[in-house]
């Protein structure tokens, strides 16, 4: 930063705060915020569970049939549940969050923020029907 | 001041945040919870085979699973730093989490590739 | 009749005890047509003389003030006290800032920040006066319109845990007054304030928390203004990077 200004060189002594540690809990937006960041390890877990599947349908049907076996496990159900309810929460997220970064102008006219935010939904909703439309009848 | 990289990690990290927002949840929902749960019936091996091994499929499942590694990896970087306040373990941090998306990135290229 | 009252908690920070800051209570009347900026005049005015705050318009245009009310920045004149009725109203100095007295804040750093964006029409060679006016559609200024409408009042920077955290930061306001020059057809700033706010205390210091906006006063969206400085410079970042490869 440019140098300070002069007046501020005879200042009284200032009072200045700490910032614990856990500054996030003292708030619900912050707390919200926090959890939305920690989604993406339930991003990065499905990352993951993605290249174990491709592992397991490499090696054959019976190693597939066991992979599905393990994930049938109360265990393994609870997590998966947590993971998809963070999952949901970053999608939310991130299409409310989408007007703000693309201005979208057709012409002189502007497309409104919820406009946008819908488009993202639709486009969502469409790709998920896709997905479970391959899956189920696949 | 030094050239920032930070464009090109947060490119990956939005790119990864907005596919991971589209493909993910459906994914998630439909081989872990609603097939283990027998809400719905999984498609046949063979099928399954078939359409997770046909050379589109890869590509696709590659971008997605290693976008998603980098947008963890950029998102989890900085909820270090400012959620337990670690911004003097700057560099070690960032090591940590864009070296884990490249690792994850290349497990992923070798089994899927 | 017995007039009602509220219990107004402020925050005092005395530097010539060199105590740490405590709450100080007051009592005041709970008039429907008063702000917290009003009740604070009023205890300056008949109960306790010593007690320094800045205000000025008391119409939510000067920006001078701000403060935490019950944890939030707020305008103080434009935060009626019937909103917190029954009370007791918390009122502390700007989160972020270091308290000069009582709930007078420091605000230099935000001043010096300003400045390092450079928030005015940027141009190579100024356009000779024989040439005339520049012109401006009104689509052109719809595009940076609303971040015009900043008055300086630092809430979002008290909202921001980012500034809180990390001093360096430039700051939602500054971000959004570059973008407001950046996206003016007549300003030609763009690459300088590029250089200087492209790395990690400038845009890609901000995680969109989001809170700026919420705060903000006069809806200048601050988290959105940044966000699409975001893309601005990832967009020339790449450019760079493939014009760099080409050669
Ligand atoms: S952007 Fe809004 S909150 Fe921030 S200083 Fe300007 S008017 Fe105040
Ligand atoms: S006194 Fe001017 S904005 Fe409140």
């Amino acid at each position: 930063m440019e140098s300070k200004t002069g007046y501020t060189l005879h200042h009284p002594k200032w009072h200045r705060d700490a910032k614990p540690i856990f500054w996030w809990v003292k708030r619900w937006v912050y707390i919200g915020f926090i959890f939305r960041e920690l989604t993406s390890v339930a991003v990065a877990y499905s990352a993951i569970l993605m290249i174990i599947l491709y592992r397991s349908v490499q090696s054959g049907p019976e190693a597939y049939a066991q992979m599905l076996e393990c994930l049938s496990h109360p265990v393994m159900l609870v997590i998966n549940v947590l993971a998809l309810g963070a999952v949901l929460y970053h999608s939310i997220t991130w299409f409310n969050l989408s007007p703000k970064a693309m201005v979208v102008r057709l012409g002189d006219w502007r497309v409104p923020d919820l406009m946008i935010a819908g488009g993202n939904y639709a486009g969502w909703f469409l790709i998920s029907a896709v997905i479970a439309a391959a899956y189920i009848l696949g | 001041m030094k050239k920032s990289n930070d464009a090109f990690w947060w490119t990956l990290f939005g790119g990864g945040g907005a596919l991971t927002a589209m493909f993910v949840p459906a994914l998630l929902f439909l081989f872990t919870i609603a097939t283990p749960l027998g809400w719905v019936e999984g498609p046949s091996y063979a099928n399954i085979a078939w359409l997770l091994m046909h050379p589109l499929t890869r590509i696709v499942a590659f971008g997605l699973i290693s976008l998603s590694f980098f947008h963890w990896a950029h998102r989890f970087r900085f909820t270090l730093y400012d959620g337990l306040q670690l911004k003097h373990l700057f560099e070690l941090i960032a090591v940590i989490c864009y070296g884990g998306a490249i690792a994850g990135s290349l497990v992923a290229a070798y089994v899927l590739l | 009749m017995a007039e009602e009252t509220i219990t107004i908690e402020v925050l005092r920070y005395l530097p010539e005890n060199g105590a740490e800051p405590e709450f100080q209570s007051y009592d005041v009347p709970l008039r429907s047509d008063w702000v917290v900026l009003d009740a604070l005049n009023h205890i300056k005015d008949h109960i306790d003389g010593t007690l320094s705050y800045r205000w000025s318009c008391r119409m939510g245009v000067c920006g001078s003030c701000g403060m935490m009310i019950n944890g939030e920045p707020v305008l103080t004149c434009a935060a009626f006290l019937t909103k917190y009725a029954p009370g007791p109203i918390r009122v502390e100095p700007l989160a972020h800032f270091p308290v000069v007295r009582d709930l007078v804040t420091e605000v230099t750093d935000f001043v010096d920040k300003l400045k390092h964006v450079k928030p005015w029409v940027v141009r190579e060679e100024d356009k000779p006066l024989e040439e005339g006016e520049f012109k401006q559609t009104p689509a052109e200024l719809s595009d940076f319109k609303s971040y015009t409408m900043c008055i300086n009042c630092m809430l979002c920077y008290s909202a921001c845990p980012v500034y809180g955290l990390e001093p360096g930061f430039a700051g939602p306001a500054a971000l959004a007054l570059a973008q407001r020059y950046n996206l003016d057809n007549r300003d030609e700033g763009n690459d300088e304030r590029m250089a200087r706010l492209s790395n990690d205390e400038g845009i890609w210091s901000c995680t969109m928390v989001g809170e700026c906006s919420e705060a903000c006063p006069k809806d200048v969206d601050p988290a959105g203004a940044i966000q699409r400085y975001k893309l601005a410079g990832a967009a020339e970042w790449w450019k760079s990077f493939i014009t760099r490869k080409g050669k």
